[in-house]
């Protein structure tokens, strides 16, 4: 199981560091929330379509990403134009695509263990009000890990209760699987207690 | 922290994850699809209880900032906060804190009834609090607009916390986690607080 929506280049964009992608993405977001008028955001959308060139992402790749972002851009633009002129509408969609087409190109571009490194030095001041960075990782490779594991739980749960004819009781799928989840929690927690993981203190 | 605490907050994150796989329901009047994953938050606040689950919705916050398409429909990456539907997403946190903290007031009386309402509360109105207007930042819509058209998922949240409920009650005598706050309950993972000054009627695993 794949996850994550990296796509690898040999790019500028794709050098430049985690953190200040995400940096220039807040700066961004910011200023045209602050300067959002028809010419700005033109300028904007033709700066952010430039990136892509630069970053060397082909249109067909792009697309399945954005598809998604359509269905939510496409009824907005109908509503607003409807209810407040087309000029306003055309300003709010066009504003709404740049961040989105950023948004993405920061993911396309950046590993997602990369971001997580980011975010995880990011979270280090943290460190004073009593967060551990090595529980930190423990957790997000422990939920990336279970993610997968779950989905099949969920799918086996749902059989066996289809055979009873229950599949379609949430109750009778649900509980077994937040039990099972539970249960394995606990043998979970003795397996790495029982490893000593990062024991400085004991509870 | 215990290590069995941080194993709860994971792998109910990763339990969100799941029922983001679960595919959305679009609705063609309003640009926020209707999903599985908000009973994913009535779940972890009322099995974890506030820390933990709180916890939790900012452990996924994280996987999904860092762009795992975890939220429902394969979205995820930081285009979900500048998208209209970011202030529903965001909260997630505020929701499964709050259905938590109400869940772990009402332990010892909970029922059906009573937990159907902290999880609307919760999973579903403070959701919209931060979403509604959020929506009406980023898509520039009037706020009345905003809010009657999230009126549609009214009736699903209603059913989700309908089943969020029954979980929480039948889960509460399967595999108690959360504790009365009452601090001379004898708990039932560590029996180390021998102080038994009020046996109070709190309910051990079976």
């Amino acid at each position: 199981m794949s996850l994550g929506l990296y796509l690898h280049r040999d790019s500028p964009v794709h050098a430049v560091p985690a953190a200040a992608k995400m940096l220039g993405l807040l700066l961004m977001g910011t200023g045209l929330l602050l300067f959002p008028s028809l010419p700005v955001v033109s300028v904007a959308l033709g700066a952010t379509l430039g990136l892509y060139a630069l970053a060397r992402l082909r249109p067909r790749e792009v697309a399945p990403v954005l598809r998604l972002s359509a269905f939510v851009l496409v009824p907005l633009f109908l509503v607003h134009g409807l209810l407040s002129g087309w000029v306003p509408a055309l300003e709010v969609v066009l504003r709404l695509a740049v961040l989105l087409l950023l948004a993405t190109l920061v993911s396309l571009s950046t590993r997602a263990s990369d971001m997580l490194e980011a975010l995880e030095r990011a979270l280090r001041p943290l460190a004073r009000f009593g967060v551990r960075p090595a529980r930190l990782g423990l957790l997000l490779s422990l939920t990336l890990r279970f993610i997968p594991l779950l989905a099949t739980w969920l799918h086996e749960i749902q059989e066996a209760q289809r055979v009873r004819g229950l599949e379609r009781e949430p109750l009778a799928v649900l509980v077994p699987l937040l039990v099972k989840t539970l249960r394995t929690a606990d043998t979970l927690a003795e397996a790495i207690d029982a490893r000593c993981f990062d024991s400085e203190e004991p509870s | 922290m215990k290590t069995r605490d941080l194993v709860h907050v994971a792998l109910f994150a990763a339990i969100l994850a799941v029922l983001g796989v679960m595919p959305p329901i679009a609705l063609p009047f309003i640009p926020v699809p209707i999903s599985v994953q908000t009973l994913g938050v009535m779940l972890a606040g009322s099995s974890l209880g506030a820390r933990k689950a709180g916890l939790s919705m900012l452990l996924f916050h994280v996987l999904v900032a860092a762009g795992l398409p975890l939220l429902a429909g394969g979205r995820g990456g930081l285009a979900v906060y500048a998208g209209p539907t970011g202030g529903f997403f965001v909260g997630f946190l505020p929701g499964a804190f709050l259905v938590g903290w109400l869940t772990e007031r009402a332990w010892t009386r909970l029922s059906v009834p009573l937990a159907f309402a902290i999880n609307l509360l919760g999973g579903a109105f403070v959701l919209y609090a931060l979403g509604i207007p959020w929506l009406a930042v980023a898509a520039k819509l009037p706020l009345a607009k905003a809010a009657l058209g999230s009126l549609a998922f009214l009736p699903g949240d209603c059913v989700k916390a309908a089943i969020a409920a029954s979980t929480a009650v039948t889960l509460k005598r399967a595999w108690p986690l959360i504790q009365a706050p009452r601090p001379a309950a004898p708990t039932s993972p560590p029996p180390s607080s021998t102080r038994a000054a009020s046996p109070g009627p709190a309910s051990p695993r079976q």
